[in-house]
């Protein structure tokens, strides 16, 4: 037991983040985002940025290419399913390890330079895995339309177990249990809070600590003799695997992989995620996921139709004045309000989120004279 | 440590929230699981899902065909001058909306990207409650829409989608197009082709590289060679490449005397734009005058190239200047709702949404099963392309191709094609299982 001694403190975080992954879809509904699908999103998203934090907001190294593991796993992931199994311990399996594989394999050469050079290596690597998925590689990954399952795949373990689908398409199961709708999501749901574990134990082990100090400040390091090269690369490929478990999640619920997962924009959402929320913190960057993902499914389905309902209230000329202004702000507008929401972060809240959370949260304690955290910390967030 | 102690507190409160949240009724109690299909309508409003692009390299196209669908709703609900169902062949449907039930609709944007159509998708079925998804401006995300709608158990009448892996390879069963696809657009140009440019020509293909692209390549290859043309070659360039002058400087000297471009989109407009303007279209190969063929069409496309499209051919599905009762109907009231006429997108998305509706009319039901029936070598007339079937065997319709060219002398902006012929139905059918792929069974969900 000697391995799960933890904080009390940690232990609590631990158990009510659970807790609130469970109960995601109560919690959500009132919001409108209680539905399977968005639920797998905030999970698989979580995962990867959780993956992405134990990179950037540990060593500071930013990568602009996360998501060519991403894809890589998803890739695994589906020819898995066509190859040998549905259900998806397999794929899942496959996909961390093609991740981390990739990872080394793009670390290896990238961590060779670091700064802003570490960035453009990594992002040219990534839009060199996607244009070789979309057009090169086409048989291996049936390019701009996507790999998809086929009522012909071999399947070997499902035909040697005499599991047969019949004529309809297979669905990925875990032993009989459908992976999409909500099991599909408490499956995603446990592998985040598993993965959430896990990232917790190496942002207090000694491992951690040493990443922390790379990051603040890499040189003093090497002054003193150490080799930061090992450290460095095993963050890049633990987070590698962390996409590459994601990637493999996507295609557990939702069993397709197209080459735009590994674009460059992709890439670019999950380090959106992870300032949005918070580097470096904990919890900040599945929260910066969530709100992502938010944003993208929710706001992009307001129609003017019904913005005229939320306006309703008002008289008639007023209510198309207010729906013709906020409907730049939704629909197809949403990426305008993202964009508002995350500068307005950058600008007052440089640690995300979180860092927000953590204000009003000093303020509420120093108003009720509580104020046992001593000197008010929003240091949280690097 | 200290800001592990905050999250602590924080946390603590946002289950304090939860816990305020777990008293909410929730959605478990949901109906949905005793019904006979996925998202039976129960109430007086049955909910169709637009997935169309909205942002994106394709979001002119897209906001065309959001357009249509809007009219195409007020007319199935029997507001405005009812438009094509005036002309329509079958007249099932009353203007009181489908099996008595009012047709309301959500929207989403697919970003042209697969994994995002599929998202907005499955908010649409599993949020919202949509009993129907349509739209739909590239292959690559029509065909990743139509999987997810097999697997979810809805039907998926398909948008804007040319490649022959819709309702080729990539069939599904609960999956309907009603656009055409590059066989056809082969064999309706090549017959124009060799009457204008002889069977004696060497052709030099540019081609968008990914599967819509080899697919077009492929089809007029095939039909060019059957004519007695040769081909130089055929250079693949890379999807929104912007500046194609690499690729068009070799054309000269390779011999060739026709110059095909499958490119759509903005790739078409540049690479066209680029080639008129190297002058290719001035020069003489192998003593006759060097021509350019763009396969695919469209209006939207034609005036972004603007003049460099006169005298250029291609083939497209549908024109708004076309003479007959549904086309000149479909023009008349989309022009007066929205001041111009529509393009070959939203006549496809318009048209998809009528028949989806007529035949859950007809079938009294709106189950997959029920309603694949119903459209399962459904004929009908009057909705802009003359007579036309939905064939049973692949969930394509087959209708007569028109052949267009860039005007001349165009009288407005959006007067940029003409169509030079109109190639008969039955010159460019193919057997059902040339182009390979399963239906399977269809899927009614739940």
């Amino acid at each position: 037991m000697k391995m799960f001694s933890m904080d009390k403190k940690d232990i609590l975080l631990f158990l009510c983040f659970s807790v609130a992954v469970l109960t995601g879809p109560i919690i959500l509904e009132p919001f409108g985002a209680g539905y399977p699908d968005l639920l797998q999103k905030f999970a698989i998203f979580g995962i990867f940025a959780l993956g992405f934090n134990i990179l950037f907001g540990l060593t500071g190294y930013l990568s602009f290419g996360h998501a060519a593991f991403l894809g890589m796993g998803s890739y695994t992931a589906v020819w898995t399913f066509k190859l040998l199994s549905m259900n998806p311990i397999p794929a899942i399996v496959f996909a961390t390890v093609m991740g981390g594989l990739f990872a080394a394999l793009i670390g290896f050469i990238s961590l060779r330079r670091s700064g802003i050079y570490f960035s453009i290596l990594t992002l040219a690597f990534a839009q060199m895995s996607y244009n070789l998925a979309y057009s090169v590689l086409t048989p291996i990954t049936n390019g701009e339309t996507g790999l998809q399952l086929n009522q012909a795949d071999p399947r070997v373990l499902d035909v040697m177990f005499g599991r047969d689908y019949g004529a309809v398409l297979p669905s990925s199961d875990f032993f009989g249990l459908d992976m999409t709708g909500y099991p599909g999501f408490y499956f995603c749901g446990i592998v985040l809070i598993i993965c959430f574990f896990i990232a917790m134990r190496i942002f207090r082990s000694p491992f951690g600590m040493m990443l922390r100090a790379i990051k603040s400040n890499q040189n003093r390091m090497n002054y003193t003799g150490f080799n930061t090269r090992p450290y460095t690369l095993a963050a890049f490929v633990i987070s590698g695997m962390y996409a590459g478990l994601a990637g493999g999640l996507m295609a557990v619920t939702d069993p397709l992989a197209g080459a735009e997962r590994m674009q460059w924009t992709a890439s670019g959402e999950v380090v959106l995620m992870t300032i949005l929320g918070g580097a470096g913190t904990l919890l900040g960057p599945v929260i910066g996921a969530g709100a992502i993902k938010y944003f993208e499914n929710i706001f992009s389905a307001f129609n003017e139709g019904i913005l005229m309902g939320i306006y309703d209230f008002l008289p008639e000329t007023l209510q198309h004045i207010m729906v013709s202004v906020s409907g730049l702000f939704v629909g197809e507008g949403w990426h305008l309000t993202l964009g508002a929401l995350f500068m307005l972060i950058v600008i007052f809240l440089p640690g995300g989120l979180m860092e927000g959370f953590n204000r009003i949260k000093t303020l509420v304690t120093n108003r009720t004279g509580g104020g046992s955290d001593g000197a008010a910390t929003p240091a949280a967030a690097e | 440590m200290s800001k592990f102690e905050i999250n602590r507190r924080g946390l603590l409160k946002s289950t304090a929230a939860a816990g305020a949240g777990l008293a909410l009724p929730t959605m478990f109690t949901s109906s949905a699981w005793s019904a006979g299909y996925l998202n039976e309508p129960k109430g007086s409003t049955v909910t169709f899902g637009f997935n169309v692009p909205q942002t994106g390299a394709y979001a002119d196209e897209g906001a065309d065909e959001l357009r249509a669908y809007e009219l195409a709703v007020e007319h199935i609900n029997g507001e405005g001058d009812g438009g094509m169902l005036n002309t329509f062949s079958s007249k099932a449907l009353q203007g009181n909306g489908v099996n008595g039930k009012k047709v309301v609709f959500v929207t989403g944007d697919t970003q042209t990207k697969s994994d995002a159509a599929r998202a907005s998708a499955k908010r649409m079925i599993e949020k919202d409650g949509a009993i129907m998804i349509t739209g739909g401006s590239s292959s690559g995300v029509a065909i990743a829409v139509q999987g997810l709608c097999q697997d979810a158990g809805v039907i998926f009448m398909a948008g804007l989608t040319h490649s022959n892996d819709t309702t080729g390879k990539d069939k599904r069963a609960n999956g309907f197009r009603h656009f055409f696809n590059t066989e056809m657009s082969g064999a309706a140009l090549a017959p124009v082709l060799k009457n204008n440019y002889g069977s004696d020509r060497v052709a030099y293909h540019l081609t968008a590289d990914y599967t819509w692209g080899w697919s077009q390549e492929g089809s007029i290859k095939k039909y060019t060679e059957a004519l007695g043309w040769k081909t130089a070659a055929a250079v693949r360039t890379p999807l929104g490449a912007g500046d194609f002058s690499q690729y068009i400087t070799p054309v000269l000297n390779s011999g060739a005397d026709v110059l095909v471009l499958n490119h759509y989109g903005r790739d078409m407009v540049n690479s066209l734009t680029q080639a008129v303007q190297f002058g290719l279209r001035d020069k003489q190969v192998n003593g006759k005058d060097f021509a350019i063929v763009v396969p695919l069409y469209s209006r939207l496309m034609a005036q972004g190239a603007g003049e460099n499209v006169k005298g250029i051919f291609g083939s497209t599905n549908w024109h708004w200047s076309l003479q007959d009762e549904g086309s000149k109907a479909f023009v008349k009231s989309f022009g007066q709702k929205y001041g111009f006429p529509p393009s070959q997108a939203a006549h496809t998305c318009y048209s998809q949404a009528i028949l989806y509706a007529d035949a859950c009319q007809r079938a009294g039901t709106f189950m997959p099963s029920g309603v694949g029936a119903a459209l399962e070598g459904f004929e009908f007339d009057g909705l802009g392309n003359g007579p036309t079937e939905y064939r049973a065997a692949d969930h394509q319709c087959f209708k007569d191709v028109l052949v267009v060219k860039g005007k001349e002398n165009p009288s407005s902006k959006f007067d940029v094609l003409e169509v030079v012929e109109v190639t008969p139905r039955a010159q460019v059918e193919y057997p059902a299982d040339m182009l390979g792929g399963e239906l399977g069974p269809y899927n009614n969900g739940a």
